[in-house]
């Protein structure tokens, strides 16, 4: 593969007539961790959405290119099957669809368009069990309804697992830190950092430096109003946390030129 | 008049002539004469409102003959029978077919048969029960099965009686030359303290054109217990209607699991009535319609009598440009104090074609009570489909395992694990991407 993992250039996507992403150009490479932070409301999760292909938001210009092919082009299983996942910020509760159950449809459905042999349940819980550790994800949500009455820093580190059994090429995490009690918070950072790979290429979302000493960035990008406003490494960051969104809000030059690097 | 009533006419003289061996002219005659007084009802009663008969009145129906051979082949694919000893009864095309049924069975006193062997051996009992529970002066359906009644099943458990193992009814149609038609009139008399599980199920292959119209009649005594399925496969082209009626005897208990999966149009009806006090009535259903049929559902629970308790769970999924119909009355007349009533009815829409009326209708003159209903319809969410899809499962089947967790919760109601097994396996069978549910737990 030629050029980086992901390459999004001049992105624009709206919902219903509102433009919520207004030009976005970003480059992830294999191997590289980007954070992306933000006000409230400037687009964030609307990227996260797009690159996952939530045909809620319509794509109004601009492309993505994932390991060279036309990204946007795919319905979403088949971004699955390519390798893509996205952690939600607000993962979905599924009554009456077992956890687990769910998780090996859908490794299976993504193993059987890559050619490759499928799991039976005893193969994929022994397997399951392994990642499980990883969370420190207790046994007792394999037989719960997926997401179903579990408590937020749950439903998180679930999406962690999902992660780790579905093995994807780029990761998508939108504020998987968010309200994740202190210890919860350092084990799905362990978790993250132990599927940091030189093929692997991560974005993680978030509002708090805090993450950010855990899983070390290799960028920083400062969304604000549907465009990345700001980039550096992760001084920026610890920056952001000492004067806020201030600092790049006030820097209109900045705002109109889309990403400076 | 239309092909049908000729049909209905036509027939009914046939049976008339035949009448040297008709144990109960009288009935026949009086259930014949009120069918042509009501008539086949049109959907200017407000019972048949949603559900027209329009197009069963212009069919010309022929008395299904009794065949020489079954399709061994045909049984087996439309029904496996359970593995586990339990006692089964057969009827093809109407006819009671003792080769395919466990012997007539009486031990202890219980009787598990067909209504012909049990005139029979206990006249006085059913001519006691039969026709006095499901009233056919009120309608031309059950009016229509009273004046054709051949055979059907009947299953007598004596005062204590406690059947372990199911008893299964098969009520099975085949392809005639002619569309053809059947009354099965099933009689259920459970004495003190007994205890059973009825599973009723009615099939037939997809190219055969038939009329079903069964009645069964539940009578409890004090204490008893019946657990009873009823599993509709009729074939795409078939007219199923059908009515089950129910008459709580103090403290008894009832619980009805019914499955509609088949038949063009269906309707079926399930009437409670709290003859005595202290009983509790339970009935759940699961409707799952397709293409361009029509599901109909009707219940009746009467709280006539006090400190009864009545919980009704019935789901619907309705896709293509299917239509149907809920519409549940609690009626909790002024003694029934202490009553405890709950209906609930949800559906899921799953296409753009397709439609569902639901009708609660909760009518309360006692004053002590406490009762709740609600329906709701949906459809699947957007947000649980796209979270399955980004996981890579395709958009059948995030659609498909989606519809089958709504219809899940019915198919885990069924206490009887090979039972649930079968049901889940139906009704999976009904979606469209049955392949990635094959494991569903
Ligand atoms: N489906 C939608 N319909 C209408 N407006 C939407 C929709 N999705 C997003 N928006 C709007 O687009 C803007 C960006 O939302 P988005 O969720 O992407 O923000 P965010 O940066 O993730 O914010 P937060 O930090 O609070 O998670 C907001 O103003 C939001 O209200
Ligand atoms: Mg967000």
């Amino acid at each position: 593969m030629t050029g980086p993992m992901l390459r999004i250039r001049n992105l624009r996507a709206r919902v219903a007539d509102k433009e919520i992403l207004r030009g976005i150009d970003l480059e992830v490479g294999a191997g590289e961790v980007h954070a992306i932070m933000g006000p409230n409301g400037s687009g964030k999760s609307t990227l996260a959405q797009v690159l996952a292909g939530r045909d809620t938001y319509s794509v109004t210009g601009g492309e993505v290119l994932y390991q060279g092919q036309d990204l946007l082009a795919l319905p979403p299983e088949e971004r699955a099957v390519a390798g893509v996942f996205m952690a939600f910020q607000y993962p979905v509760e599924i009554p009456g669809v077992g956890n687990l159950y769910f998780l090996r449809t859908a490794l299976n459905a993504i193993r059987k368009r890559r050619g490759e042999e499928e799991l039976d349940a005893m193969d994929f819980l022994a397997f399951a069990r392994e990642k499980m550790k990883l969370v420190a994800m207790d046994e007792s949500f394999t037989g719960r309804s997926v997401n179903e009455g579990f408590s937020g820093g749950e439903k998180k580190r679930n999406e962690i697992f999902q992660m780790a059994v579905l093995d994807p090429r780029l990761a998508i995490l939108d504020e998987t830190d968010s309200g994740l009690d202190i210890d919860a918070l350092r084990i799905v950072a362990n978790g993250v950092n132990s599927l940091r790979s030189p093929d692997r290429a991560m974005i993680v979302i978030t509002h708090y430096q805090r993450l950010l000493e855990y899983v070390v960035p290799d960028r920083v990008h400062v969304m604000d109003n549907g465009r990345i406003v700001r980039s550096g490494d992760r001084q920026l960051a610890l920056e952001l946390e000492e004067k806020g969104y201030a600092l790049v809000q006030e820097q209109p030059a900045a705002r109109a030129r889309g990403e400076a690097r | 008049m239309t092909p049908l009533d000729r049909s209905l006419r036509e027939g009914f003289s046939l049976l008339r002539q035949r009448s040297g061996v008709d144990p109960m002219p009288a009935l026949r005659e009086a259930a014949f004469a009120r069918f042509a007084e009501l008539g086949l009802p049109t959907t200017e009663s407000e019972d048949w409102k949603y559900t027209s008969l329009a197009a069963l009145a212009q069919m010309r129906l022929e008395p299904a003959e009794a065949k020489a051979d079954i399709d061994e082949e045909l049984l087996r694919g439309l029904w496996s029978p359970p593995a586990d000893g339990s006692i089964q009864v057969v009827f093809v095309d109407g006819h009671h077919r003792p080769e395919l049924s466990s012997p007539a069975w009486g031990s202890g006193g219980s009787f598990v048969g067909s209504l012909r062997a049990g005139l029979a051996r206990n006249r006085d009992l059913v001519a006691c029960e039969l026709a006095r529970h499901a009233d056919f002066r009120r309608d031309a359906l059950t009016a229509l099965n009273t004046a054709f009644i051949e055979d059907g099943a009947f299953i007598h458990l004596p005062a204590g009686a406690v059947l372990q193992s199911p008893i299964h009814l098969l009520f099975l149609s085949t392809v005639s030359r002619g569309a053809t038609l059947s009354h099965p009139r099933n009689l259920i008399v459970a004495g003190r303290g007994s205890e059973a599980t009825v599973v009723e199920t009615y099939a037939g292959p997809s190219e055969a054109t038939y009329f079903t119209n069964a009645v069964t009649e539940v009578v409890l005594d004090e204490g008893a217990r019946l657990h009873h399925y009823k599993l509709q496969q009729e074939s795409e082209r078939a007219f199923h209607i059908a009515l089950l009626q129910v008459s709580h005897g103090r403290d008894s208990r009832f619980t009805s699991h019914s499955l509609a999966l088949g038949a063009a149009l269906a309707r079926n009806d399930v009437r409670a009535l709290f003859a005595a006090e202290g009983s509790e009535c339970t009935l759940n259903g699961l409707y799952m319609a397709a293409g361009k049929q029509h599901l109909d559902n009707r219940t009746l629970i009467d709280h006539k009598s006090p400190r009864c308790t009545s919980r009704e769970l019935y789901k619907g999924v309705l896709d293509g440009n299917s239509r149907g119909v809920f519409s549940g009355r609690v009626l909790v007349r002024e003694d029934a104090q202490k009553t405890d009533a709950r209906q609930i009815n949800k559906n899921l829409v799953v296409s753009e074609g397709a439609v569902v009326d639901t009708k609660p209708q909760l009518e309360i003159f006692a004053d002590d009570v406490k009762c709740a209903h609600g329906a709701a319809v949906g459809e699947l969410d957007e947000d649980a489909l796209f979270y399955l899809r980004s996981r890579g499962l395709g958009r059948e089947a995030a659609r498909s395992l989606l519809t089958y967790a709504f219809a899940s919760e019915m198919v885990n109601l069924i206490p009887l694990a090979p039972l649930r097994a079968r049901v889940r396996e139906l009704v999976t069978s009904r979606l469209p991407d049955r392949e990635s549910l094959r494991e569903v737990a």
